[in-house]
């Protein structure tokens, strides 16, 4: 027994040795997988790795840059950033947000339009972004927020800067506005130039020029955890803040206009004629361009859009209307051009005009006739019948070369968004829009500037400029430049195309009877004429509603919205031309008497400055 | 022999050292180097848990109960430990029969048993009792078992595997019936049915997955194609496999990981700190601590060669690979090699229950190789 239980013993420890002998290798085998695979991992897909590790503790954050300011010709601020303190939820983080916005109306004040505003927000935003509930927090209300603020999550009041528009009503139209970035906007911008941003420019100078207002993103790279939060900055490219633009726009002249159209809707476009700089652009009514920045409510909004004086249009460069009378003197022009009629040759005017072997009578608003008329007394007594004759002898082919060249028809190209192109018939165009010839009764009222015949404010502006530049046409801006940071000026460019190669002789003579409209005896803005510089005009009137024929006019009778539109364009002074104006007084009735006052008080200010004085004489 | 303690006072200083040390039982290799290990884990979990003391003195406090329970351990004669063994298997299967009838929940899982003064898990238990029952049941014949011994012990092994199994806990039930498996391989089981197990085994696997839960399938899939799913389950391979290369040769230094620094590493004191210490330590780091592992699991296997009797050798062999296998299902589910089964890092994942279980289990082999009987020359 011993002697075999040793020998089991031995044999025993011998088959056990064997197999720990074994155990060991293959410890030492499978370490080696492990190392192979560490090798694997942190020797040869070690940059892969590292560079995972970064993509996941470095994120890239947007800077986004401070939006350029806007200012006028004289350094008044029209557009700028204020900063703001807004209530924003995280829906992600703040569990029920209506339970939370309950909650914090009992803090602080939060109506029906701030609950439609967010929910609106938030199917436009993903879970995760902040979104206002609250805009424009006073500071009081900042202070309440942060003594609750234990009982929120997800709940923060976020400092901001908001676009704020200081003349509000009086600059609304030209700089438009900014709004937060929609959906089709989205489709079009440079997506990883705004991030950060939410605003972009919708209309006016605030969407013209958007990529200079905007600037340049900038960014940096934060250390973040797991959970997002940034930890620290690692590395900062700073943003490239949007360029500060000046305008050619005078503020006084502006407000001037505004209050001069007092009870009218209207439009008024003045010009600067040695540079083409849009001095005034006024469409009455306004509305206040700060409602739109945080999102205007849909009520107010809807109260806008629906009322009949239509204050979103922008009138001086949308606002179509026939040019009426005003367009007598570039007519007038064309005569002596084409050499079809000389200046002083004189016409019989019996009060009416017609076509050979027609019954119609084209009236002339003078129901009984200006007698014998020459050119110069077709202008300042503003005779129709005269025009009549004239534009036919012209005929349309002619009429639509000759205004063409003073852009009517066709978009100022002024750099706003958004223009109108006006419309300035022909036989062409007649046969493509309305498959119909070109009726010769159909010239006489272009004649008028009424029938087809369509402009905008600014086109008028503009025409009157090259008419007072004898033929040097500029294309009318409203930017004189950016504001570089030593305080110069990096200048807009100055287009102009000399078109007009016209005998001088003629411009004199039309220059002379648009003088003779304000300071002759029977000019019909003779009220206007004023003793510290001379004025060249010519009124108009554009029918809103076509009298029939041997209807007796009756102003009173009409309502007002049908009453006629009142028209006139003038530019100073006449020697040195300096400022051309177009005003239209919406349903004003007579040019001359309701018309020019309001280009008077504009032409007034910007040429004799502050205090006018005595040097001025109403009339 | 009751004078010994007294003698060894008036020794010389080292002799005296080694007297006290041969006086506790203790096994001087084993013990530094287990101690230089839980050194060093507690390091790590400093960095790992982003200097949570609190935390630290947890572990502390579960380190200084494990050495404690190992050096008990070592003062257990093996042959009481051997006679202890069927006793402590039958009342180890009773406990989980009461698991899975009574047992506590945590994590979606039954493991906890609340005697009410301790709350425990019986399965940790079986990590020690299988091989101590598997070799007490070989050690009383002759070697190689017979075949019917040798299912008589695959049974033994597969019924508190399957037990553990159920409640569900994969990790465990691995460890445990690996030790049962080894506690065979080294009772020197023939190749032949090694390899036939072996075979079978791959043959189970269908079966296998067919009474898997639901997440432990999701794991062995999120494990084949981890990028799959990178926010749910892939996410855990997906950022340790990041912190592991981003480490790369030197590491990024202690407390500089950032993976594990800006919490996106999950579980990074825990299962996936394997993860922490190859980014901040690089693969120098990792190597030095594996030969630190390797040191102290062939310390094991050479305890188990001096054994004296089969018992001995058979508790010491598996104890020491069951360490090993801690070690590599950890390592190898931490770098994506194997999924992910819920196996810490030996004395240094942060966690009780394992590492006591361990510790004792090295308290077994410091009591094999330190009770010795003089042989009869």
């Amino acid at each position: 027994m011993p002697q075999s239980s040793i020998k089991d013993y031995l044999h025993e420890s011998q088959l056990f040795l064997g197999r720990v002998i074994v155990s060991g290798m293959l410890v030492i085998l499978l370490l080696g997988i492990l190392i192979g695979r560490l090798f694997y991992l942190q020797v040869e897909n070690h940059d892969h790795f590292t560079t995972l590790s970064q993509d996941n503790r470095v994120k890239l954050e947007p800077l986004p840059p401070t939006r350029g300011l806007i200012f006028d010709r004289h350094g008044t601020i029209l557009a700028q950033n204020l900063p703001a303190y807004s209530l924003e939820i995280i829906p992600e983080k703040a569990g029920d947000p209506d339970a939370v916005i309950r909650q914090l109306g009992e803090i602080i004040d939060i109506d029906e339009e701030d609950i439609i505003r967010f929910r609106r927000l938030r199917k436009q935003y993903r879970r995760f972004d902040s979104i206002p509930i609250r805009v424009r927090l006073k500071d009081e209300e900042v202070a309440r927020i942060a003594v609750n603020r234990h009982r929120f999550s997800g709940v923060d009041v976020e400092a901001t800067l908001l676009r704020d528009y200081p003349q509000a009503m009086h600059t609304a139209h030209l700089l438009g506005y900014v709004g937060r970035i929609d959906e089709r906007e989205l489709q079009i911008i440079d997506t990883s130039n705004y991030s950060g941003t939410s605003f972009i420019g919708k209309n006016g100078v605030e969407k013209s020029y958007e990529s200079l207002l905007h600037g340049k993103v900038g960014l940096q790279q934060v250390e973040v955890n797991a959970k997002g939060r940034v930890l620290r900055v690692l590395e900062s490219h700073p943003p490239q803040p949007g360029s500060n633009l000046r305008l050619f726009l005078d503020m006084a002249l502006q407000s001037i206009a505004l209050e001069a159209l007092g009870e009218y809707n209207g439009a008024v476009a003045a010009i600067d004629i040695q540079t083409g700089g849009v001095l005034t652009l006024v469409s009455k009514p306004g509305f206040d361009p700060n409602l739109f920045v945080e999102g205007i409510s849909a009520k107010a909004y809807e109260a806008l859009e629906k009322s009949l004086d239509n204050p979103l249009f922008n009138r001086a460069i949308r606002g179509q209307y026939p040019p009426g009378s005003t367009v007598k003197p570039f007519i007038g022009l064309a005569g002596l051009e084409y050499d079809v009629v000389g200046y002083h040759q004189e016409t019989y005017c019996p009060g009416y005009y017609q076509l050979p072997g027609k019954e119609h009578k084209y009236r002339d608003w003078k129901k009984w006739g200006h007698g014998e008329v020459s050119m110069e007394r077709a202008i300042v007594e503003s005779c129709d019948v005269y025009y009549y004759g004239l534009a036919r002898t012209l005929g349309i082919d002619r009429l639509h070369e000759f205004l063409s060249g003073f852009g009517f028809g066709q978009p100022t190209k002024v750099d706003l968004d958004g223009e109108m192109a006006g419309l300035m018939p022909s036989r062409h165009w007649k046969q493509r829009k309305r498959r119909e010839p070109w009726y010769p009764g159909e010239t006489l009222i272009v004649g008028i500037g009424q029938g087809y015949f369509l402009a905008t404010p600014l086109q008028l502006a503009s025409a009157t400029a090259t008419l007072a530049n004898q033929g040097r046409h500029i294309r009318p801006r409203v930017v004189a430049g950016i504001e570089q940071a030593d305080g110069s000026l990096q200048e807009s460019p100055m287009i102009v195309d000399e078109l007009h190669q016209f005998d001088p002789e003629h411009w004199n003579q039309i220059i002379n009877a648009m003088a003779l409209v304000v300071e002759g005896p029977r000019g019909t803005a003779r009220s206007i004429r004023s003793n510290a510089y001379r004025i060249a005009g010519k009124t108009g009137t554009a029918q809103v509603f076509s009298v029939k024929q041997d209807e007796e006019y009756d102003e009173e009778t009409i309502a007002k919205r049908k009453r006629d539109h009142a028209l006139f364009i003038a530019f100073a002074p006449v020697e040195n031309p300096r400022i051309a104006i177009a005003v239209v007084v919406e349903n004003g009735g007579h040019g001359g008497s309701v018309a020019a006052p309001i280009a008077k008080k504009v032409m007034d200010r910007y040429l004799l400055g502050e205090n006018p004085g005595t040097t001025s004489d109403a009339g | 022999m009751r004078a010994k303690p007294h003698l060894s006072l008036h020794e010389s200083q080292p002799a005296q050292a080694s007297g006290l040390l041969a006086w506790l039982h203790i096994d001087l290799p084993l013990l530094s180097s287990l101690l230089l290990l839980a050194g060093i884990g507690l390091a790590i979990l400093y960095s790992a848990s982003d200097k949570e003391m609190v935390l630290l003195q947890r572990q502390l406090l579960r380190l200084g109960f494990g050495f404690m329970a190992m050096l008990a351990l070592a003062q257990i004669h093996p042959d009481n430990i051997r006679r202890w063994s069927p006793w402590l298997y039958g009342i180890g299967i009773l406990m989980l029969f009461a698991v899975i009838l009574f047992g506590e929940s945590g994590k979606g899982a039954q493991r906890w048993l609340d005697l009410g003064i301790i709350r425990f898990q019986p399965s940790e238990m079986f990590k020690l009792i299988l091989p101590m029952l598997i070799a007490w049941f070989l050690a009383e014949h002759r070697l190689p078992p017979t075949p019917s011994r040798m299912v008589a012990a695959g049974l033994f092994t597969l019924i508190p595997v399957l037990l553990i199994a159920k409640q569900p806990d994969l990790g465990t039930a691995l460890l445990v019936g690996t030790g049962g498996a080894f506690a065979l391989f080294l009772a020197g089981i023939s190749w032949r049915l090694i390899s036939a197990t072996g075979l079978g085994m791959a043959a189970l696997g269908p079966v296998a997955w067919y009474f898997m839960h639901e997440y432990q399938r999701q794991r062995v899939l999120t494990f084949l194609t981890p990028e799959s799913d990178p926010l749910g389950t892939g996410y855990h391979i997906i950022q340790s496999k990041i912190a592991i290369g981003s480490g790369g040769i030197s590491g990024k230094g202690w407390l500089n990981g950032t993976q594990s620094h800006l919490e996106f590493l999950p579980e990074r004191h825990t299962d996936f700190i394997f993860a922490v210490i190859s980014e901040e330590f690089g693969l120098v780091g990792i190597m030095a601590l594996l030969s630190l592992y390797l040191f102290i699991i062939m310390r094991g296997l050479y305890i188990a060669t001096q054994a004296q009797d089969t018992f001995g050798r058979i508790l010491a062999g598996s104890l020491s690979l069951v360490f090993f296998v801690y070690l590599f299902v950890n390592a190898g589910m931490v770098t994506g090699l194997l999924p992910v089964v819920g196996v810490p890092l030996p004395l240094i994942s942060y966690g009780g229950t394992s590492l006591v279980t361990i510790l004792a289990s090295f308290g077994m082999l410091m009591s094999i190789h330190t009770h010795k009987k003089l042989l009869p020359t």
